[in-house]
């Protein structure tokens, strides 16, 4: 595997090198960089051309000047990195270090989100198979194929963040009719995918209309949309919807990994949730104060993984004769009753956050990616105020991969189902969830990671788009700007930033691929 | 007994499928083949009518001009007018699609924005398509060291994401019209197709017919040409409308970006671009534009989902699950009836036709891979 690696690095320097050569050279020759200075006729217009060409060393020919800004990179293995000057004459290393933060956080949110949901959503459509909703998501993955996707910000920034400011504004009341129809919706949704034989269907569709009625109802009236916490006669009973949430997120993940009849596993993601609960009040007013913690990523990252931890704890020593499993239900539901409570604690800051002056009742962004007003504020605070930026380019890149995945998913699941082994399995008597989570999933997985290499690049091309239309000055416009002004370096460090990514990504994806399929040698 | 009887057509749903895979293998040349399954895939059908009209449409009513050649068409204005406002803008009767801020015909800009974007399609298709072939074909039938330099410059390309070279080649080409443009972003747009390509003819050379061919004397290029190469056009096929509807977003994007096509000429990506701060005022010139791009893009994808289905056999649409099972049962009753009621002329054909019993139902999942593999190297 070692050999593997090293092997697979070489080669993707190698490929980096010959990449950013092209690039160079075709950036370079792409116009004239002296263009601006020429057109105006002043008595330094000599001069400045002349210090231009000293600084971006225009006197060299395009594919030795490669070789300069080369050394310059180099320079970062021994404590000197050099991206050379823009244009403007600012080293270009202090504008990618500005800028690289917003765009590979917009890239690897998306990315994920879409991963998450492209591969749930295929997955109920391979095992629906024909049913009415699979020919909807089919279609809607369609249409989402061919969306141009600055089309699709704009309009994303026309609906989801002025229309939505103004209703959040007016009240945030949502009309009787568009309760009916959301509720009717979800209830088809439910039907669609539960399946099962008429009357089932009859009552999950019933089930589903009325809970979707419901909560949208009690969520329009209470004005949960400005202040998202559960109200009831003056006082915050939001402990009692988070305790059903994680409960519920308790009985899903044994459902899915074990089966709910397996009582020792149900006491265990039981179990683990019931700690979050009793966790809240104390993990609230002392780890999530900032007051007491000054809280920022890497401690909270620190926390998911001391939190997995004691979960993956739990199921050891509670798991009986079935470690592996119980261990896993463990993990994944510490890890989701803790992302609970870190949602939850920003959601305590909406109102105040959509109420404070630098807001003032529009919290849905459209422009930039932060709003400077809160650089002083708690991390929680900060949090809110990166999704209200994040969410609409989020969607807007979001939506093109996030069709590729579940077409894919579905794809790989239908071709796995069809495998002997499945045949076998379900021969065997094996329940249907053993069939499809532990012998088709896994095997499904396989070709999905491929085509998650592939998406990065698609991505970060989306992202350049979606920048510009969001107006952040992320790495995107860094980029566009270069290109215009002929200015090689910025451009440049854009790609090797990007193309690092896209070949990281790959080499990842081939490293899981040898790791998935055991028929695969990697050696 | 009179339960029965409704059901007796039910067979003839199964007889159908039997039918036409009896017909499948009674002397049809593949393309008949492929032909016949297409035109059953009604989305794909209504998707070429609807990519047929927007064609016609778009060439008849502003006309065609292509550098020197002027053709004018049946619509009263042209992009490059600039009538007097009426009323705004707002779409009229003489107007359908209104006017934008300086009182072009906004139905004008979207045909010939159309023009462009169908232009730049089919030629990125066909360049990319083309060299896609030639090196996918070279690196998979030969091996060895071609295989190696032609992958690995392969890899040095499709590291580059297509929207950052098109913008690049944008900035040096764009001024030269989109003609050329097209060239130059089909130029570099066959790297996932070349792999694809590849992949197919690294299994199809090791088959038993490339022998055959080979020990009848065949050359390379005739194995190439004429006997791999037929058997690959399915993947070929597929995966260059792939190619073409990503290449239509990419054109619109990169117009939209300022680095496509240039005014004086326009496209529809560029209309959006010098418009998207109107949308409040004058939704129109943002929403016709769209709709034509998405249109277009959405039938590529039909069309091309249409041609997989047709070209590979394995991935058949199937009868959906409650439509065999109720075909199953019936089968099974007209089975069971089939002893005492063989005179009955509904049972004989059904008799006839191999009614299979719930024994020859197809495996459920069988194909529908999907195969929506093609990378979707795209902004």
């Amino acid at each position: 595997m070692a050999t593997f690696i090293v092997r697979r690095l070489i080669a993707a320097v190698l490929i980096l090198l010959a990449a950013t050569f092209l690039m160079y050279n075709m950036v370079a020759f792409s116009g004239d960089p002296l263009e601006d200075l020429r057109g105006v006729q002043t008595p330094q217009t000599a001069q400045l051309i002349e210090a231009r060409i000293r600084l971006l060393h225009l006197d060299v020919p395009p594919p030795l000047r490669y070789f300069i800004w080369l050394g310059g990179i180099g320079g970062c293995f021994i404590g000197q990195c050099d991206f050379g000057m823009t244009i403007q004459q600012q080293p270009v290393l202090n504008v990618l270090l500005n800028s690289m933060d917003q765009t590979l956080r917009l890239v690897t949110i998306a990315t994920i989100v879409a991963i998450i949901l492209g591969i749930v959503i295929g997955i109920t459509t391979a095992l629906r198979q024909y049913s009415s909703y699979d020919y909807g998501v089919t279609f809607i993955s369609f249409l989402f194929f061919s969306l141009p996707i600055f089309w699709f910000a704009v309009l994303l920034k026309q609906f989801l963040a002025i229309g939505a400011n103004d209703w959040l504004q007016t009240g945030a009341q949502i009309d009787w009719w568009v309760i009916v129809v959301v509720a009717l919706v979800s209830g088809l949704f439910w039907m669609s995918v539960l399946g099962g034989d008429p009357k089932r269907k009859a009552i999950t569709f019933a089930l589903g209309t009325l809970a979707g009625g419901l909560v949208l109802g009690y969520m329009s009236m209470s004005g949960w949309f400005l202040n998202p916490r559960f109200i009831l006669f003056g006082l915050d009973f939001s402990l009692l919807a988070i305790a059903f949430l994680m409960l519920s997120v308790a009985l899903i993940v044994t459902a899915i990994l074990a089966g709910i009849k397996n009582r020792r596993s149900l006491m265990i993601g039981l179990g683990v949730a019931v700690v979050g609960i009793a966790l809240y009040y104390p993990v609230n007013y002392y780890l999530f104060n900032p007051q007491v913690v000054p809280m920022n990523f890497w401690i909270l990252a620190g926390l998911a993984v001391v939190t997995i931890l004691v979960g993956v704890g739990a199921g050891w020593v509670f798991g009986g004769d079935n470690k592996s499993v119980n261990m896993k239900i463990g993990g994944w539901t510490a890890f989701l009753v803790g992302a609970i409570m870190v949602v939850d604690r920003h959601m305590q800051l909406w109102q105040a956050y959509s109420q404070s002056g630098y807001i003032r009742g529009r919290p849905i962004a459209t422009i930039g990616a932060s709003n400077p007003g809160f650089s002083q504020s708690s991390f929680f605070v900060q949090g809110v105020d990166a999704f209200t930026h994040l969410l609409l380019p989020t969607i807007a890149l979001m939506v093109i991969s996030f069709a590729g995945y579940t077409r894919y998913t579905r794809a790989s699941l239908l071709e796995v189902l069809n495998q002997d082994y499945i045949r076998t399995a379900r021969a065997k008597g094996l329940t249907e969830r053993t069939v499809i989570v532990r012998h088709a999933f896994r095997n499904a997985l396989i070709p999905i990671t491929t085509i998650v290499a592939f998406d990065i690049a698609g991505i970060i091309g989306g992202a350049v788009i979606t920048e510009r239309v969001f107006g952040w000055t992320g790495m995107g416009s860094m980029f566009i700007n270069g290109l215009n002004q002929v200015d090689p370096n910025p451009v440049m460090a854009f790609f090797l930033v990007t193309g690092a990514l896209a070949l990281l990504f790959n080499m990842l994806a081939d490293i899981a691929y040898a790791a998935l399929d055991p028929r695969i040698r990697v050696s | 007994m009179t339960t029965n009887i409704p059901q007796t057509n039910e067979p003839h749903v199964t007889d159908a499928e039997a039918n036409l895979e009896l017909k499948e293998i009674e002397g049809l040349s593949q393309g008949q083949i492929v032909r016949k399954r297409f035109f059953r895939h009604w989305g794909a059908v209504t998707s070429m009518i609807v990519l047929a009209l927007i064609i016609i449409l778009a060439f008849t009513s502003v006309g065609i001009s292509a550098g020197p050649v002027r053709i004018p068409g049946w619509w009263a204005w042209d992009w490059t007018q600039n009538p007097r406002p009426v009323n705004g803008g707002t779409p009229s009767w003489e107007h359908p699609f209104g006017q934008d801020s300086i009182g072009k015909d906004l139905f004008a800009l979207v045909m010939r924005g159309t023009q462009q974007s169908l232009m730049i399609m089919v030629l990125v298709g066909l360049i990319g398509a083309t060299i896609g072939i030639v090196i996918g074909a070279l690196s998979g039938f030969f091996r060895g060291w071609v295989d190696s330099v032609l992958m690995r410059f392969t890899d040095v390309i499709i590291t580059i994401p297509f929207i950052v070279i098109g913008a690049v080649i944008g900035s040096t080409f764009g001024k030269l019209g989109a003609f050329v443009l097209a060239i130059v972003l089909g130029l570099f747009s066959w790297t996932g197709l070349a792999r694809l390509v590849r992949g197919e003819f690294l299994s199809l050379r090791e088959r038993e017919f490339v022998d055959a061919a080979r020990v009848a004397g065949a050359s390379n290029g005739r194995i190439i040409f004429k006997h791999i190469l037929p058997n690959a056009m399915g993947v070929i096929i597929v995966n260059t409308t792939l190619l073409m509807a990503g290449a239509i977003l990419a054109e619109t994007g990169l117009s939209f970006l300022g680095f496509g096509v240039q005014p004086p000429d326009t496209s529809l990506g560029l209309i959006i671009s010098l418009n998207q701060e109107a949308f409040q005022t004058r939704p129109w010139l943002f929403w016709w534009p769209g709709a034509f791009i998405i249109v277009i893009a959405l039938c590529i994808n039909f069309i091309g989902d249409g041609l997989r289905d047709a070209f590979d056999p394995r991935q058949k649409r199937m009868p959906s699950e409650r439509a065999m099972r109720q075909a199953d049962v019936a089968a099974a009753d007209a089975a069971a009836l089939r002893g005492h009621e063989a005179e009955d002329p509904a049972f004989a054909a059904a008799a006839d036709g191999q009614a299979p019993g719930p024994d020859a139902r197809a495996p459920r999942a069988e194909g529908d891979t999907a195969g929506d593999r093609g990378d979707r190297d795209r902004g």
